[in-house]
């Protein structure tokens, strides 16, 4: 990759640690994605927010860091471990705690704008047509490229956080004019709902290689585009879909029918009943807080229900009301953390949670520890409520 | 050998899996023991190992669990891939852990338990 006379004295450390840091890691993004320069971003949205993930040495990273960095460009950032509202009211301990807020602080001190949401697309609208973004969060990240019309690698956390520092990223294929993808997934199931969206994008998430094609359905509603994104982003290397009619390009076709999704479903469910359920993963948007609302009228959850949404969404949501039904109905409504990987949930006083998301599912399992019972949103109300 | 992602020297056993890795959540940071049961290298620890995998998928925060590893001292010695992904890259050069790709032949004659060395200052850059 070239650099540029200042990115070089930058790399080389003239211009403080923090800047060589960014650039060395830009250095080794950009051999890894074949980029021939870097250009310039508009937007970063970093991850490696939660103590849970990201640990002590996380946590003194940014402590560190942040006393002289600065972001260059518009930054958001991801859910931490829990919402300072609630957190009274669940057993989590004060070194958690502190950590966690000695992380929330750092990123202030950088600049960074403290959305604590893995959807900023649901918070900001999003910039014009063919804008360059640098996103970590792959939900995020897939959602831009392929229904945004924006571009952006599927960043992680350091690249990301080194293209907020720098205002750069490099310049690799996924940042060019489309390519033709080499793979086309062949949906074959009648009227999916959001949960066979996320089945769908777990499977093609592995099949796929940086960007697949999906033939067989109609454009999705928005539920089931986040569903579909954060699946995919899940269980591989994949930053970008697009929904094409069936036999319009040579690519490899794929097809994901009731055995192909009921492998998945056998990977990722592993009980029939779950204590808890918890809504959001991807964090909900304000219309999916309105439907939610109109399913629950005049209805009560069975157990208890955590609902995740961003705090600019749950703010509009209480202005129009569209929390009244939720609460009624024994919903607790949390901001600024999520499903994957929150505290708040763990094995010592949960077994098995009930979820629609394919990507809690696989968290909850393999990160927390705990059970999971996957159905769609329409059978959680049906069952669960009352 | 296609590329170098970051460069540096290093030695150790090979530790070889088959399934590309997630590392948010599929390794103890404290040990670096794989603790997730789809992996064929589960149980093993990947700490002061040549570590070969096809390469990273999933998270976006799997860096810092590379950088953690390092911070803990059970970071792998070097790391092998057939292909480069962005969270591991940027996890490696951060904390400064030597990362290749390779092509699939040498990916494929990469023999696990066998100890090597990595130099990519070195015009043979495996031993």
């Amino acid at each position: 990759m070239e650099l540029t006379k200042e990115e070089q004295a930058a790399l080389n450390g003239e211009m403080g640690e923090s800047l060589k840091t960014a650039y060395r890691i830009l250095v080794a993004t950009g051999e890894a994605t074949n980029a021939e320069k870097l250009v310039p971003i508009q937007w970063a949205h970093l991850s490696g927010v939660n103590y849970n993930t990201i640990g002590d040495s996380g946590e003194e990273f940014l402590s560190i860091l942040s006393k002289d960095a600065k972001v260059k460009v518009k930054t958001t950032l991801n859910p931490m471990g829990f919402d300072i509202d609630n957190v009274s009211k669940y057993n989590l301990d004060q070194n958690f705690i502190e950590k966690q807020q000695s992380i929330r602080d750092s990123y202030i001190r950088m600049g960074v704008d403290p959305t604590f949401s893995c959807t900023p697309y649901e918070i900001y609208d999003l910039p014009e047509k063919n804008t360059q973004v640098s996103f970590a969060e792959s939900n995020a990240a897939i959602y831009a490229n392929s229904l945004g019309n924006l571009k952006t690698n599927k960043e992680s956390a350091f690249s990301a956080l080194a293209s907020a520092l720098t205002g750069k990223s490099p310049y690799s294929d996924l940042r060019k004019e489309n390519t033709e993808s080499s793979t086309t997934i062949r949906m074959k199931l009648e009227n999916p709902n959001e949960m066979d969206f996320g089945l769908l994008g777990f499977f093609a998430g592995k099949v796929a290689d940086t960007s697949v094609s999906i033939s067989g359905v109609a454009k999705p509603d928005k539920r089931s585009c986040k569903s579909l994104c954060a699946g995919m982003g899940t269980s591989g290397t994949c930053a970008k879909f697009d929904f094409v009619g069936e036999e319009d390009n040579d690519s490899e076709k794929v097809d994901f029918g009731k055995e192909e999704m009921n492998n998945i479903f056998d990977e990722l469910n592993t009980t029939e009943s779950g204590d808890i359920i918890t809504l959001g993963s991807p964090q909900l948007g304000l219309d999916e807080l309105s439907d939610l609302s109109s399913m629950l009228k005049g209805r009560a959850f069975t157990k208890s229900c955590m609902i995740f949404c961003p705090r600019a969404i749950q703010n509009q949501a209480r202005k129009l009301g569209y929390t009244n039904e939720i609460e009624k109905a024994g919903g607790e409504i949390l901001s600024d953390c999520c499903t994957c990987l929150t505290p708040l949930i763990n094995k010592d006083e949960t077994d098995a949670v009930t979820t629609n998301s394919v990507k809690a599912a696989y968290y909850l399992k393999n990160s927390t520890g705990v059970d999971v019972n996957l159905k769609s949103l329409s059978k959680i109300v049906e069952e669960d409520t009352k | 050998m296609k590329k170098i992602i970051v460069k540096g020297k290093a030695k150790g056993v090979i530790l070889k899996s088959k399934n590309p890795i997630n590392f948010l959540g599929s390794v103890d940071k404290k040990s670096g023991v794989i603790h997730n049961e789809k992996y064929d290298i589960f149980n093993k620890s990947i700490k002061d190992s040549i570590f070969v995998f096809p390469h990273g998928v999933g998270s976006s925060v799997g860096a810092y669990t590379i950088f953690s590893l390092k911070s803990n001292n059970t970071a792998p010695a070097a790391m092998i891939c057939q292909k480069a992904d962005l969270t591991v890259a940027s996890g490696c050069a951060l904390a400064n852990i030597p990362m290749i790709i390779v092509s699939n032949d040498e990916f494929d004659s990469i023999e696990d338990g066998k100890e090597i060395q990595i130099d990519t200052e070195s015009e043979n850059i495996l031993n």
